[in-house]
């Protein structure tokens, strides 16, 4: 990393670690501010005490050779009541603000964990294709952690360090202009040390991060194949491969740890050896009797030198303190950073004004929209002239000259022209890559098209409301992903008012209720670890349900058997077929027995629609179809 | 677990060393420094003060010289020590079979060498370092305070226990609270990566809103468990304050009470000083030692999960005296039955027996869950029987050195894997001392050759992580010929050539055919068009073999076989 670079993303951070304050006195606007008056008040008050230790000594020192402790009591005693009055505010003071603190800094992780979550909700599809899971993961568990840190420890420390500090240099101006000035020149040593050990420490804890990073895909590639590596006898080698990694990352934490803990021992001599330079100063001052500055114009004694050395020795301590959070005010800085970057990533755009309303038929045989669940279902359309269209929901879909691309200048899909008329099925084939799950991507706009027209029902799907034009869409994926909770919970997923009768008749008819009611605890088996425990036959089952709940007009099916073997496809197509009566169905399938019923086949190449036909068509031409369909043909 | 410290021993021991030089010298420094200030206060002349400073300037050095070695030997020696343990994990996972990796999730030892050792380095360093300096600077400061505060050494008697008992009460109630909270964070980020995962489905069915009130209501839960766990640890600073205080105002004026009675003769105000210090160690390092027990507390769980690795026996040993040379790839099974797991109560292979001659060509057909990986899997051991036995060249495979039974026989995994590296890396997985021919040869004979030299960089292709850069009949090509090169007695296919054209296919099986004829061939396949021409067809139902024979005679005798067949030569027929 050059030097402008690593100065502008400080420059990042810092704005970050800004942001984060604002925030919190954002969401606590009487809190935050009251646990800083009460951090301030707390550090004040348990720094004054150490003035009235130096009354009850200049006390001793005027009794002690009289002895008469009688008299000398009332004295003493007047300072120790102050003291304790003293100790129990601080007292309060502090179990307040560490009470409060606790309070706010979980109030405002959680409300850090929810803004992250609900700004992801709504980013669009792109943002998951492009970004790691893991990635988007460490947002939530790492760099939060560095918040918690920086919240429950930096910041108080911060503000409870920096207030003794100035306190206590007051009260040191207050006793003795000359000695402060000494410990000045230490203080200068003490940042010198703090920016450069401080700084070398940061430096390589991102390095261990980095490294940390590294280890991990290796491992994780590594155990993914673990029985690749077994038959191969690999093992040595792969530990040789690995020890090379693991050393590296052993390197850089060693340094981090060393720089990090160095630093105490350090700032702490420097406090020693300045303690020592004062007294020895003092001493000098006063056998030579040197005019003291200060503000109390008291002369040099003893009872100015010990408290003095007494406030210097909690000086360097709460410097010490303040060096310390150096580490994890640079982390939090870059954790907040890259919270802050999914925070204020784009969310997904959406300018649609025709929705999805519940209508029944008028007295005079027109449509009108009604509250009550009809089952009926029509797209509300507002015109610019005022004026309000129900077109009723049919399911039909066309694509006009549609041209389409991830990447600018990588067109995936050229020209698609797609008509599914209510009721067809319409099945797309072709190579990986060939643009078929991107068409499905288009029709329910997890992505927008480039140039060319969607229409459904008629209406442009540009001007349809998101969340409608999904929910008029089912979709079933290769890839099932089922959710933590009961079978129940999953299959309702599909409609959250959806009764458990309704639940049940869908996963009647996606062939799914047989198993189920054979599972321990039927409909309520809880499901972990997107259903482990359920072979990839039935937890399609489930996702077929799923879609039949939602009853929508158009089903998606992307894959949808593809990695269930022929003899239990047959019973999941049972399934699947009755699913499909009456909708219009966009099927996707490498296994050409499952396209083979479709209305119409389209068969893809590099973006383009190449034939297109019913089967007995298709297979009548003898083109790419056919050759496909005699395994002549490689398609994956 | 201790173990694997090993070479890092040295540094760990003298850190400790270094520790106690340490404190030893930041013990006596109070000392010193009130006797400076007596110095200073009797007015004696300037050499004898100068004299004593430079007496406490060298101690700080030698304290900054220990503490600054303690430093990097500490961090060494934990560093180190989570290096260690990192590869006794990954080495322990090298030798486990096959049964072993099926009980731990990959994710789920990844974060075992990750977050786990994370843990568990943390609370080495912190206890190395603070395990001697923590009771030794109580030792030393309590002593220093009796010797020379005497009397009013007795403010300790009162304020130690009232410390020690109320860290005792906070990490009590606190640490069942911290567990509790920590186990509901993990599944709520398990919950979050799962949102992530399912993202199509979530948006698919404008599931936003539902997920994030969901979130939502996790995330509270979590908020209130967790305030409640800190806002106990919140109340140790106060604690320790209180403490502080007591002290304070006890020394003060007991202290001073006793100067004036008796003149100074007894204690003088250099020793209030020093009383004061030692209170505030002897403080800190009760605290310090409270932090000791609820870090170690909270990385106890870190540790077991490591043990649990690490303590886990390989199911599979190499035998006493092993066999090392393989007859020829001759295959029997006799009256096998297996299952994975001793709990199972069905067989998942019931009663197999066959026999296979060196040389020959077996097909292996059957639906999913029919048990055709778990038989193939017997062969090379990577699991073992559960009764029966499965004999190699006329050997039962028990008796074999594992790694030569293995170089024997070659597997091509129904989830095979290509690893990041290049296409060449790859394929010398096989055998590393290939030569450039041997790969060419196979590679052509698992017809890969062709597509690989399409490529611009041919055979230095770099393969991406997990090998997704290249299509699946690509990749299923590669392993093949990967496989090959092992030149095995025994060549395993399982399923390897779903993603294959048909056409290529039958090539890679007549190559076979002509160019390995001594070596016995065993493939499991989806389609029929894989299996027909082979000299022996088993077809497996429910763990059992419901029929074998070759193509003409199955299709005769089996209505699997037929039912397979006719499914696939006429597609779906059957559903009209």
């Amino acid at each position: 990393m050059n030097k402008r670079n690593s100065s502008a993303m400080l420059k990042q951070n810092f704005s970050s670690l800004r942001r984060v304050v604002k925030k919190l006195f954002e969401y606590f606007p009487r809190l935050a501010p009251l646990t800083v008056v009460l951090v301030l008040f707390s550090s004040a008050v348990s720094s004054i005490p150490s003035l009235f230790v130096q009354n009850v000594i200049a006390v001793i020192e005027k009794w002690y050779r009289g002895g008469d402790w009688a008299a000398a009591r009332p004295e003493i005693m007047h300072y120790l009541t102050i003291l304790v009055i003293l100790y129990v505010l601080s007292l309060i003071s502090m179990v307040s603000y560490t009470q409060i603190m606790a309070y706010m800094t979980q109030g405002f992780l959680d409300r850090m964990r929810r803004e992250l979550f609900n700004g992801m909700q709504d980013l669009p599809i792109s943002y998951f294709d492009t970004h790691k899971h893991g990635d988007i993961m460490s947002h939530y568990t790492n760099d939060i952690d560095t918040l918690r840190q920086l919240i429950s420890q930096a910041l108080p420390t911060l503000i409870q360090s920096g207030a003794i500090v100035l306190v206590v240099f007051s009260i040191m101006l207050y006793f003795s202009l000359w000695l402060t000035l000494v410990l000045v020149l230490g203080i200068f040593a003490m940042f010198y040390v703090t920016k450069t050990v401080g700084g070398g420490s940061a430096k390589y804890f991102m390095e261990q991060q980095k490294a940390t990073g590294a280890m991990e895909g290796f491992a994780q590639e590594m155990m993914n194949g673990q029985k690749v590596i077994k038959v191969f006898n690999h093992e040595e080698a792969s530990l040789r491969d690995f020890d090379q990694v693991n050393d590296e990352l052993y390197d850089v934490s060693r340094r981090a740890h060393s720089y990090a803990s160095i630093l105490g021992p350090i700032m702490q001599n420097i406090g020693n050896v300045l303690y020592v330079v004062l007294a020895l100063a003092g001493g000098v001052f006063m056998l030579t009797g040197l005019k003291n500055i200060s503000l109390s114009g008291m002369p040099f004694s003893v009872s100015i030198l010990v408290p003095f050395l007494g406030m210097a020795r909690q000086f360097t301590g709460n410097v010490n303190n303040l060096a310390q959070q150096f580490n994890a005010i640079v982390m939090a800085g870059a954790g907040a950073a890259r919270v802050f970057a999914l925070v204020d990533e784009k969310p997904e755009a959406d300018d649609g004004y025709v929705t999805l309303v519940n209508v029944k038929t008028g007295a005079k045989g027109e449509l009108v929209e009604t509250e009550e669940r009809t089952g009926a279902w029509a797209w509300r359309h507002p015109h610019t002239d005022g004026t309000l269209t129900l077109t009723p929901l049919r399911g039909d879909v066309r694509m006009t000259n549609v041209d389409f691309a991830y990447v600018e200048g990588k067109d995936v899909l050229h020209d698609v022209t797609v008509y599914a008329e209510p009721g067809q099925k319409v099945a797309f084939v072709g190579a990986t890559g060939a643009g078929k799950t991107t068409i499905t991507n288009l029709i329910n706009r997890f992505y927008d098209i480039a140039d060319g027209k969607i229409r459904y029902d008629g209406i442009n799907i540009n001007k349809i409301r998101k969340k409608d034009l999904r929910r008029s869409l089912g979709l079933v994926l290769q890839d099932t992903n089922l959710f933590t909770g009961s079978v129940l919970e999953n299959i309702r997923y599909g409609r959250l008012d959806a009764t458990e009768e309704e639940c049940r008749t869908a996963a009647k008819l996606a062939g799914a209720d047989d198993f189920i009611t054979r599972l321990p605890q039927g409909y309520e088996t809880v499901l972990t670890n997107n259903g482990a425990n359920l072979s990839q036959g039935q937890r399609q089952l489930i996702a077929i349900a799923r879609a039949a709940v939602a009853d929508p007009p158009v089903m998606i099916l992307d894959e949808a058997t593809s990695s269930i073997d022929t003899r239990t496809e047959a019973i999941v197509q049972r399934g699947m077929d009755k699913l499909m009566e009456g909708r219009t169905v966009f099927v996707i399938a490498h296994r050409l027995s499952t396209v083979m019923n479709s209305d119409v086949i389209m068969v893809l190449e590099h973006g383009r629609i190449i034939e297109r036909g019913s089967h007995e068509k298709l297979i009548a031409e003898k083109g790419t179809y056919y050759r496909l369909y005699t395994g002549a043909f490689e398609l994956e | 677990m201790l173990r694997s410290v090993r070479e890092f021993r040295k540094p760990t021991i003298l850190t400790l060393l270094l520790i106690i030089g340490e404190v030893f010298i930041e013990v006596l420094i109070p000392f010193y420094t009130a006797e400076l200030v007596n110095r200073i206060k009797a007015g004696v002349e300037m050499r004898a003060v100068v004299q004593l400073g430079l007496i406490l300037v060298l101690m700080a050095l030698v304290s900054l010289a220990c503490g600054g070695a303690a430093g990097f030997t500490g961090a060494r020696a934990s560093a180190g020590f989570a290096r260690n343990l990192r590869r006794d994990i990954f080495e322990k996972i090298q030798h486990f079979s096959f049964e072993n990796i099926d009980r731990f999730s990959a994710p789920s030892l990844v974060t075992r060498m990750t977050t786990d050792i994370g843990y568990v380095q943390m609370a080495f360093m912190m206890t190395i370092r603070a395990a001697v300096r923590a009771p030794l600077m109580l030792v030393f400061s309590v002593v220093m305070a009796f010797l020379m505060g005497g009397r009013l050494a007795m403010t300790f008697v009162v304020v130690i226990p009232v410390l020690v008992c109320g860290l005792l009460l906070i990490a009590k109630k606190a640490m069942p609270a911290f567990r509790a909270v920590f186990r509901k964070y993990d599944r709520l980020n398990e919950s979050i990566e799962e949102n992530v995962r399912a993202m199509r489905v979530v948006k698919g069915f404008a599931r936003e809103e539902y997920e994030k009130t969901k979130f939502a209501a996790a995330s509270d839960n979590i908020r209130k468990d967790f305030t409640y766990a800190e806002r106990v640890v919140a109340l140790n600073s106060p604690l320790m304050q209180i403490c502080l205080n007591f002290n304070m105002i006890f020394v003060l004026y007991v202290g001073s009470r006793i100067i004036i009675s008796n003149r100074g003769t007894t204690i003088d105000v250099g020793q209030i000083s020093a009383m004061l210090t030692y209170g505030f160690q002897i403080l800190m390092s009760l605290m310090m030692i409270s932090m000791i027990y609820v870090m170690l507390t909270m990385s106890i769980e870190s540790m077991r999960r490591i043990a649990e690795v690490l303590q886990t026996e390989p199911a599979l040993k190499n035998p006493e005296n092993p066999v090392t040379v393989i007859a020829d790839g001759s295959v029997e099974f006799d009256h096998v039955s297996f299952k994975y797991s001793k709990l199972a109560e069905r067989n998942t292979l019931d009663d197999i027996s066959l026999r296979i001659p060196s040389g020959a060509t077996v097909g292996i057909l059957g639906g999913t869950g029919t048990g055709k990986t778990s038989l193939i899997q017997l062969i090379p051991r990577l699991y073992d029987v559960t009764e029966g036995s499965v004999r190699v060249g006329g050997r039962d495979v028990r008796e074999y050195d594992l790694e030569r039974l293995r170089d024997a026989v070659a597997v091509v995994l129904q989830k095979n894997m290509l690893f990041s590296g290049t296409i060449r890396e790859n394929l010398r997985w096989g055998n590393p001392g290939a030569t450039d021919e041997e790969l060419t040869e196979a590679c052509r004979l698992a017809q890969a050759d062709e597509f690989i030299r399409s490529f611009p960089e041919g055979y230095d292709t770099h393969i991406e992580q997990g090998g997704t850069n290249v299509s699946g009949g690509q990749r299923q090509r590669l392993c093949i010929a990967r496989a090959l090169l092992k030149k095995p007695k025994i060549l395993i296919l399982d399923d390897s050539t779903s993603a294959v054209d048909t056409h290529t296919d039958a090539l890679i099986r007549a190559g076979f055919r002509s160019y390995i004829p001594e070596t016995t061939k065993i493939i499991i396949a989806q389609r029929v068009a894989s299996v027909e021409d082979a000299d022996l067809i088993l077809v497996l139902d429910n763990g059992r073999i419901s029929a074998s024979g070759t193509h003409e005679s199955l299709l005769r005798e089996s209505r699997i076989y037929r039912e397979i067949y006719e499914q696939q030569t006429r597609g779906g027929a059957q559903d009209e």
